[in-house]
């Protein structure tokens, strides 16, 4: 190894952050020289950055911070002044009482009159004063809200963006109540069926592109423009195309009026009604964050949550609209023995007793990488008092390298992190149907899986003495079940998974389960309770952060202290 | 000098007083204006020969005529040493000569062509791009028509030396869609210089690459505006750039460093090479150096294109005199003046302005100037609140109602607004329509206002000077022409009361609330 | 897709494409090359100008409806576009559109353009020409004609096929 050299510090000490001093409504705001763009590439800071950062959000519409910026809307105007430098000596000039004389931005013909620097755009300069709600600065935007507002067709009662319509909070917050306007309006095209997910309304549309700026350089996918010129400008798929890749219900996210409306949600629900849980998207190992909306046990939208360490913004159509099968009207609702309704404490007095008559090695687990990692954790415990083999199912795809991963479990590595399989996934199944076709396995329990589809045949579960199979909705093995535990979506529970990359993240209860269901942590609590002499907490708190001592992956987590984006984890 | 300007702006008052006395005599008003100072009149640098009878596009005709030898001998010319021993290159020693003539570009904006040159970056590595704007658009503007059709090979003379001398290699001329038969002349003749080696690989065996295209626009005149024009040049709608951070500069054509130099300044760089930045700069007057061409149209009894010395004639002898647009039409008296294309700010006959002139003793003093007597340069419009643009010089005689003219400029700009921005989007079509409404019976009383309102809301709000062009008109007119704009509406407010139908739903304020 | 191109037709164009670094670049000749040869530009032209040039077809599609000389219906085979702008105007313009109007029997006060049934003609307002200096003036297909008072319109029509 070379000897380092001693005059370098021998320890990579971050170097300082260059910053500049602005002043953002006459406070003074330090911030960073650069910070990063769209892209995460460091740019110098934006006005609108460091108003952000001294605590001033500027208004925009077409500024995303996701995405490339094009300063159209030029809501964002916002009156500026910087110092004035002395020509000769380039020093600043100073006022009478010792600070720096600053000019105020003007328009260069009409020296009387206030010019606005689009704040998206402009880099800040040292010493630069921002205006955000100088009166100039407000008749600005009051002007570019009257310019959006008169050829809009004003029709937000009918509307599904109202109550999240940015045109709506800006008018009510920045702009003013009546307008001049007495000529006839535009007309464009309304209700367009852009796509299979997706209806348009160009009357609504404010030309912001943040839709064609996503699809072109987030989706890739460069399928939407602009088309005719001026104020006729509306925004269209090329006839005859249909925009409907995988991405595409992200534009109805960002679209900031009502133009892109899902139609999925469209004119089902008022936004105001929906309470939103902060929670994750099952369909694959990416974990996208999600925000549920929802309206007493009904889940009406899924939408993606920011989080730069996963999706960033964005999620994927599939994943979205994977919710319907929550409310399907055959989900389990009950709790069965035998194929008769039983209830909780009867069902699990008789399943810890036959258990308990259960000889070492007679037990086999099959857990899905679907279930929470708490769970999974307690499976993991019951499986080593019997001596259990356990597994999961794998379930791949392709990976479309943006969001979707290959991995279609939500909890691979949870389940990997538990011990639940190790190796290959999947590998002990063949085992464990070898091992019930020997009558060496006796007893068989299933979490969130059809084994009868990956090689654990319904003659083969008919051979068991003790069958017990947790799941959501209805299959040949639920239905051969002797002891059938209703579970929960992860919209109706609490819990973690890890995803594909890593990242341990958690989500919470947005909707009550039906019928009998419950939370599969709750009930294996009670069945690991009652058959280990270590106690195991009555909350997923207390589970959560039993777990994280017994396995190392987890190690120093805490289920209080893990945010809102996850934390990340060694694999 | 000073005094014998004093002595100008005296005789020019005595001129304009004659015209005034005396209307449409043009005799008298030619007798006046010889007896007191020299005779305006045209100096033909870049069409000298333009016009010449059997004079023709072709490349043996500009080679008969000494053309191309400006370039021949720039490109052998060695670097040069300033007084302070520093060594410049040929091409950087023509670039500070391009600085140096005072050279204004001729678009529009006015801005220092050697200075717009020197914010080329040239340490980027990337390849540096020129483009020739001949999108000639601005309405009233048809000089580099003339150039285009008449005299192509000055043009590439001129573009050539402009690539050598900032290292360009591939260039463009984007002229546009509306002159089809330019675009041939220009192919053919650029066909014609690479035969002959002025352009091509290898030029003139100096081991200097340069290709020159034709690229056809469509008639969008954003085309104009250089980062719209850009943008068009990259095959995608003419959305105009915002600045920072696409200053063409820096990040012009494929985000490469660009020069966009206009027809008529292009060719003066090949004047510039040929008789000297000092000889150049003797022409015109100081800080206005050079000749310009003139678009002059409207109700003037000789409307043309008219190449003078910048600044050395005024407004008035554009207008009135023999040389130029000889007076009005018989019986009309002058009401307005658009100066330097439709989206200057117009001028009002009899608009009298106070202008800064250096004194006997060498301090500023304010000097009131006749609007008639501005010297048609680019400072003494800009004092006089407008500009001299593109050149282009629209007279309106008093037949004329402002009103209508103004709504006809109004569908002008509703009609070429790109819509990328705001302001301009809706604010172009919103003043459009107004003036239509208030010239098709729907007038009302507050619709001045209206108008003003309209237009201050996109002047200084949009991404390019779009905004200010559609802006300006509609100001100036209706500050200058108030009284019209105001009788207009109220006649048409007073017949609806008349008519009983004062309750006209569309003419009711709309409110959002 | 049964659009067909001829072959001197793509060769002309292949070469335009070689003019730019950048192909997209080149679009603006293919489509006026495009139009010139089938007289307006088809979805199939517009489709495969995109292939062509490595774009999306909404990337043609923006601009056939932004630039006003392309044109997505076929026109009548002499196209006059009337200069609309202020010095034009002030010349007369809108009498001259309105004579050849009435001439061809089309609506005199419509303001988009306008086909005559056989064919023949298009009449149509454009912005201004840049040549104002001789106004009015018109756009005959590829010609420019100035100063252009009631008889020369009469000619223009005379002349027309």
């Amino acid at each position: 190894m070379p000897a380092i050299a001693t005059a370098a510090p021998a320890t990579s000490v971050p170097p300082p952050v260059e910053t500049v001093t602005v002043k953002v409504n006459g406070r003074t705001v330090v911030v960073p020289k650069t910070m990063p763009d769209w892209q995460g590439k460091p740019q110098l800071t934006t006005m609108l950055q460091a108003a952000r950062l001294g605590g001033v959000e500027i208004p925009h519409y077409c500024y995303h911070d996701k995405l490339p910026v094009v300063g159209n809307c030029r809501m964002c105007l916002v009156e500026f002044g910087t110092p004035v430098m002395n020509s000769a000596t380039r020093k600043p000039v100073l006022n009478e009482d010792g600070t720096p004389k600053i000019a105020r931005s003007v328009l260069p013909y009409e020296p009387g009159t206030p010019r606005g620097a689009i704040t998206c755009a402009t880099p800040i300069s040292p010493g630069m004063e921002i205006y955000a709600d100088s009166p100039a600065t407000k008749q600005m935007r009051e002007a570019v809200l009257e310019f959006l507002l008169i050829n809009h067709p004003l029709d937000c009662p009918i509307c599904d963006q109202a109550g999240e319509c940015k045109l709506q909070e800006y008018s009510v917050q920045h702009g003013q109540a009546t307008s001049e306007f007495v000529e006839t309006k535009v007309h464009k095209p309304k209700a367009v069926d852009l796509g299979p997910r997706i209806m348009l309304d160009d009357e609504r549309c404010i030309l912001c592109t943040r839709c064609i700026r996503f699809t072109k350089d987030i989706a890739g996918d460069d399928a939407l423009g602009i088309v005719n010129r001026g104020s006729y400008n509306s925004v269209a798929a090329y006839p005859g195309r249909k925009f409907d890749n995988n991405y595409s219900l992200n534009t109805v996210d960002i679209c900031p009026v009502g133009a892109l409306t899902s139609k999925d949600f469209r004119f089902k629900m008022r936004v105001w009604f929906l309470k939103e849980t902060r929670s994750l998207c099952t369909s694959c190992g990416t974990g996208c964050n999600i925000v549920i909306g929802s309206r007493e046990d009904t889940i009406h939208r899924f939408e993606p949550r920011d989080n730069a360490a996963v999706n960033s913004s964005w999620m994927c159509d599939s994943g979205r609209l994977n919710y319907k099968w929550i409310g399907r009207p055959d989900r389990l609702r009950d709790v069965g023995v035998r194929g008769e309704r039983s209830t909780w404490s009867a069902a699990l007095r008789e399943l810890h007793a036959a258990l308990a008559q259960a000889p070492m090695g007679s037990v086999a687990i099959i857990a899905g990488a679907r279930q929470t990692t708490e769970e999974l954790y307690l499976l993991k415990r019951l499986a080593e008092r019997f001596g259990a083999a356990t597994d999961s199912v794998p379930r791949t795809g392709a990976a479309d390298g943006f969001l979707v991963a290959a991995d279609r479990n939500c909890n691979t590595q949870g389940a990997r992190l538990t011990g639940i399989w190790s190796g290959t996934m999947g590998a002990q199944i063949p085992r464990i149907a070898e091992g019930i076709r020997t009558g060496k396995v006796r007893t068989l329990l299933v979490f969130g899986e059809d084994v009868t589809r990956y090689g654990i045949g319904e003659e083969l579960l008919a051979s068991l003495e003790t069958l017990v199979v947790s799941d959501i909705l209805p299959s040949a093995t639920t239905r051969a079940a002797h002891y059938l535990l209703p579970g929960c979506a992860a919209a109706e529970k609490r819990g973690t998974f890890v995803n594909v990359k890593g990242r341990l993240q958690k989500f919470l209860k947005a909707v009550e389960a039906p019928g009998d269901a419950r939370p599969e942590w709750e009930f294996l609590s009670d069945l690991v309770e009652g058959g280990v002499s270590r106690k195991v907490p009555a909350t997923l708190e207390g589970v959560f952060n039993q777990m994280v001592r017994e396995i190392p992956a987890f190690s120093g987590l805490e289920w209080a202290r893990i945010g809102d984006t996850g934390a990340a984890v060694p694999l | 000098m000073d005094s014998n300007h004093d002595k100008q702006i005296q005789s020019l008052l005595c001129y304009r007083y004659t015209i005034g006395q005396c209307g449409t005599g043009e005799k008298i008003e030619r007798k006046s204006i010889e007896s007191s100072i020299a005779m305006p009149q045209e100096l033909k640098l870049i069409l000298k020969h333009a016009d010449e009878p059997g004079y023709g596009p072709d490349i043996g005709c500009y080679l008969k005529h000494g053309g191309y030898e400006t370039l021949k001998k720039a490109l052998k010319a060695p670097g040069r040493e300033l007084p302070d021993g520093k060594k410049l290159s040929a091409q950087e020693a023509f670039r500070g000569d391009v600085r140096t003539s005072g050279l204004r570009g001729r678009g529009g904006a006015g801005f220092s062509a050697g200075l717009k040159w020197s914010f080329v970056d040239r340490s980027s590595g990337k390849p540096i791009y020129l483009i020739c704007n001949a999108d000639e658009s601005e309405p009233g503007t048809f000089k580099d028509r003339q150039i285009l059709h008449k005299d192509p090979h000055q043009l590439i003379e001129g573009m050539v030396l402009s690539c050598w001398a900032n290292d360009v290699k591939l260039a463009y001329i984007y002229i546009r869609g509306e002159f089809p038969e330019g675009a041939r002349l220009l192919n053919r003749a650029l066909a014609e210089a690479r035969e002959k080696e002025f352009l091509g690989k290898n030029i003139l065996g100096t081991g200097y690459d340069l290709e020159i295209w034709v690229h056809r626009g469509a008639g969008a005149y954003i085309c104009g505006e250089e980062t719209g024009l850009i943008e068009s040049l990259e095959g995608k709608r003419a959305y105009p750039r915002i600045k920072p951070p696409y200053f063409p500069a820096v990040l012009g054509l494929y985000l490469c460093p660009t020069i966009v130099n206009n027809v008529e300044t292009l060719c003066h760089v090949k004047h510039i090479a040929a008789m000297g930045p000092a000889e150049f700069a003797r022409l015109g007057t100081p800080n206005n150096t050079g000749t310009r061409i003139v678009s002059l149209s409207g109700d003037v009894q000789h409307p043309g294109y008219f190449e003078v010395e910048v600044g050395k004639v005024t407004i008035g002898e554009l207008i009135f005199h023999e040389n130029f647009g000889r007076g009005l039409k018989p019986g009309r008296q002058l009401k307005a003046v658009i100066p330097g294309g439709s989206s200057s700010k117009v001028l009002k006959a009899g608009e009298v302005f106070s202008l800064k002139r250096k004194g006997a003793d060498g301090q500023m003093i304010p000097v009131d100037v006749p609007m008639l007597d501005l010297p048609y340069d680019f400072d003494s419009l800009q004092s006089a609140g407008t500009m001299s643009g593109s050149g282009a010089v629209i007279v309106m005689d008093d037949s004329r109602s402002m009103v209508d003219a103004l709504a006809n400029l109004a569908e002008f700009y509703a009609h070429e607004s790109c819509g990328q921005c705001t302001p301009c989007r809706e604010g172009a079509l919103w003043m459009a329509k107004g003036l239509h409404r208030l010239t098709h019976g729907g007038g009302r009383k507050e619709d001045a206002a209206y108008l003003t309102h309209i237009a201050q809301n996109i002047q200084g709000r949009t991404i390019c000077a779009f905004g200010e062009a559609a802006a300006w008109p509609v100001l100036s007119f209706v500050e200058k022409f108030w009284e019209e704009f105001q009788a207009r509406g109220e006649a048409d407010a007073a017949a609806r009361t008349e008519a009983g139908s004062g309750a006209n739903s569309n003419l009711k304020p709309y409110s959002y609330a | 897709m049964s659009f067909v191109i001829p072959k001197n037709l793509e060769a002309e164009l292949d070469e335009l494409a070689t003019h730019y670094p950048v192909k997209r670049s080149a679009s603006l000749m293919f489509l006026h090359a495009l139009q010139e040869h089938f007289g307006f530009i088809s979805n199939d032209a517009a489709e495969w100008t995109a292939g062509k040039l490595g774009l999306q077809p909404i990337h043609v599609y923006e601009l056939i409806t932004f630039y006003p000389m392309f044109r997505q219906e076929p026109i009548g085979r002499t196209q006059v576009k009337v200069c609309r702008t202020l010095s034009c105007a002030l010349a007369g313009a809108a009498g001259i559109r309105e004579h050849f109007c009435r001439k061809l029997g089309l609506d005199p006060h419509a303001h988009v353009p306008q086909t005559t049934p056989d064919g023949r003609f298009t009449v149509e307002f454009v912005e201004c020409l840049a040549a104002c200096g001789s106004a009015p003036v018109v756009l005959v297909n590829e010609s420019l004609h100035e100063c252009v008072g009631k008889g020369q319109a009469d000619e223009i029509l005379a002349r027309g096929k």
